[in-house]
């Protein structure tokens, strides 16, 4: 049976057709294709998120996973992001929490504060 | 009075570019103008990631994307100045502005980019009916609480208007533990990008009614506590007899944003049906010396593209204060059949390089060309499978097909099925 569904690699928003052989029509690119099929065998998803700094008043920092992970595991993923806190200065690429749920996946910061 | 050449106010995504641009050209006394305690501007609260696609062939989250232009910034020496408001320009490109560490500041400048962005419509503006309640807050409100401050702004939530803001948030408040109870669009199509439906909806099964909007609000104790919902006619009146009530504490509203122009409008710079000033394709306005881009130009939907327009306003600029007289006569561009808007709305000529078109459709609409026309002289014919409002269609046209005989050029749809 065929599935359509939007791509979401880009704001382009390619409408994405994967027939029964896994034959993917619809995308104006590459990344289109590899999304299609890792919608249909193992969706994922980038989460993004922030955390408290602690030496900071009134001031959160924003992390994000540093690969998408099982879209089922996002409610898990997020419970660890809302246990973490960091202290200042901290900068974009900075790991707060490594290698999460087993997935060889890392909490990762996405902001400078100084 | 100290002699900038160049003061840039506003140092988020627009101005930043702007500035690096009209720098890279040789203008090196530049002034970045912040008012908040940052640079980057909106992208600061924009945690979420799909940024810098075109810009960077990668996809990063706002803080990134826009970490990226401070560096360069803070690596070419570019000045700026945060906690910096702007109160004034003149029609003489003096800049007034407050300064935390200097009071009251004016300066003469050979040239202004203004990069203020927008700002959101709210429940003021839209009229919602009923009680007047805490609990009704703009989207990029809402964000801002939760992204920088911390704060949720609600535990069961109604969105109003399915702009790209409001869907971010549907998906944002769900995973901070909201009840996202369903968006609401009086559109009968939705104003956010597909993809956002499809990641911030569907995947946390939030339900989009479309040609629905707010009929009442209640409040119990100051805080809303009821929403109602009706469907609307083609008119957008309110049909009877199809009112949804949900209980909620938080109404959400993310129904469009208005380029930032206060201080074009002081001194009565003429503007467009976009509500941003009207421009020639250096982004000059109507005002010599006086540029302007980014979203208090014409609200963007990709901020790649908003980086692209500060360079445009930033060469713009620095081809000003390099002595080109950029605005001798000019021929009008003109929206047709239905484009609600083109940017640049006039053309400066002589034209020395090629022009890109930047312009939003009127509604959806299906297999039809883009049809760009000098005078009577077909110069441009486009094949679109789709077409929608909530992504702003880019056409480059070449200056040779434009050079001759420039008149005044029109853009328009045309039905492809009708031949």
């Amino acid at each position: 049976m065929d599935r359509e569904f939007v791509c979401i690699v880009c704001p382009r928003g390619c409408q994405l057709k994967v027939d029964s052989a896994m034959n993917v029509t619809g995308n104006f690119c590459p990344r289109g294709k590899a999304y299609a099929i890792s919608e249909l065998t193992n969706p994922t998803r980038m989460v993004t998120s922030s955390i408290r700094v602690n030496n900071r008043d009134d001031l959160l920092v924003s992390v994000k996973t540093s690969n998408a992970v099982p879209k089922e595991q996002i409610n898990e993923v997020m419970s660890i992001i809302n246990s973490l806190s960091v202290s200042a200065p901290c900068h974009v690429g900075q790991v707060v929490k490594k290698n999460i749920l087993n997935l060889n996946i890392d909490i990762v910061i996405t902001k400078e504060i100084e | 009075m100290e002699r900038i050449d160049l003061v840039v106010i506003g140092g988020g995504s627009a101005g930043m570019a702007a500035a690096i641009e009209a720098h890279n050209r040789g203008v090196k006394n530049v002034l970045i103008l912040e008012k908040d305690g940052n640079l980057g501007g909106i992208l600061n609260q924009c945690i979420h990631n799909g940024f810098g696609l075109t810009e960077f062939k990668e996809e990063l989250t706002g803080p990134e994307y826009l970490q990226r232009f401070v560096d360069q910034v803070k690596e070419l020496h570019i000045p700026y100045e945060l906690n910096a408001y702007v109160s004034s320009i003149d029609r003489n490109k003096v800049v007034t502005y407050s300064s935390k560490k200097k009071g009251l500041v004016k300066v003469q400048a050979k040239a202004i980019i203004i990069a203020t962005g927008c700002y959101e419509r709210n429940a003021g503006a839209i009229q919602i009916p009923g009680d007047r309640c805490a609990g009704i807050i703009t989207a990029g409100t809402a964000q801002k609480y939760l992204n920088i401050h911390g704060y949720l702004c609600g535990k069961r939530i109604v969105i109003l208007g399915s702009g790209d803001i409001g869907l971010i948030m549907a998906r944002r408040l769900t995973l901070e533990g909201a009840k996202v109870i369903c968006v609401s669009e009086i559109m009968p199509y939705s104003n956010g990008l597909n993809r956002n439906i499809a990641q911030c909806l569907n995947d946390f099964n939030i339900p989009l009614y479309l040609s629905r909007s707010v009929s009442n609000v209640k409040s119990k104790d100051g805080r809303l506590c009821k929403v109602t919902l009706s469907q609307v006619d083609e008119k957008f009146q309110f049909i009877k007899g199809t009112e949804m009530e949900i209980e909620c504490d938080t109404l959400i509203l993310s129904v469009g944003l208005i380029p930032y122009i206060s201080l074009l409008e002081y001194i009565d710079c003429p503007t467009s049906t976009t509500k941003g000033a009207i421009v020639d394709q250096y982004l000059q306005t109507d005002i010599e010396g006086i540029f302007t881009c980014g979203n208090c130009l014409h609200v963007h939907d990709v901020v790649d593209f908003v980086t692209n327009e500060g360079r445009e306003a930033g060469r713009g600029a620095a081809l000003y204060i390099q002595g080109d007289k950029l605005n001798n006569k000019s021929i009008l561009v003109k929206p047709g059949e239905g484009v609600n808007y083109v940017v640049p709305q006039k053309i400066a000529l002589p034209i020395n390089d090629d022009i890109s078109f930047k312009f939003r459709v009127k509604k959806p609409i299906k297999d039809v060309n883009i049809v760009v026309k000098n005078g009577d002289n077909l110069i441009s014919k486009i094949v679109k499978p789709v077409l929608i409002p909530s992504e702003m269609v880019m056409i480059n046209v070449k200056k040779e097909k434009l050079m001759d005989n420039p008149q005044d050029i029109t853009i328009y749809l045309e039905n492809r099925n009708n031949g």
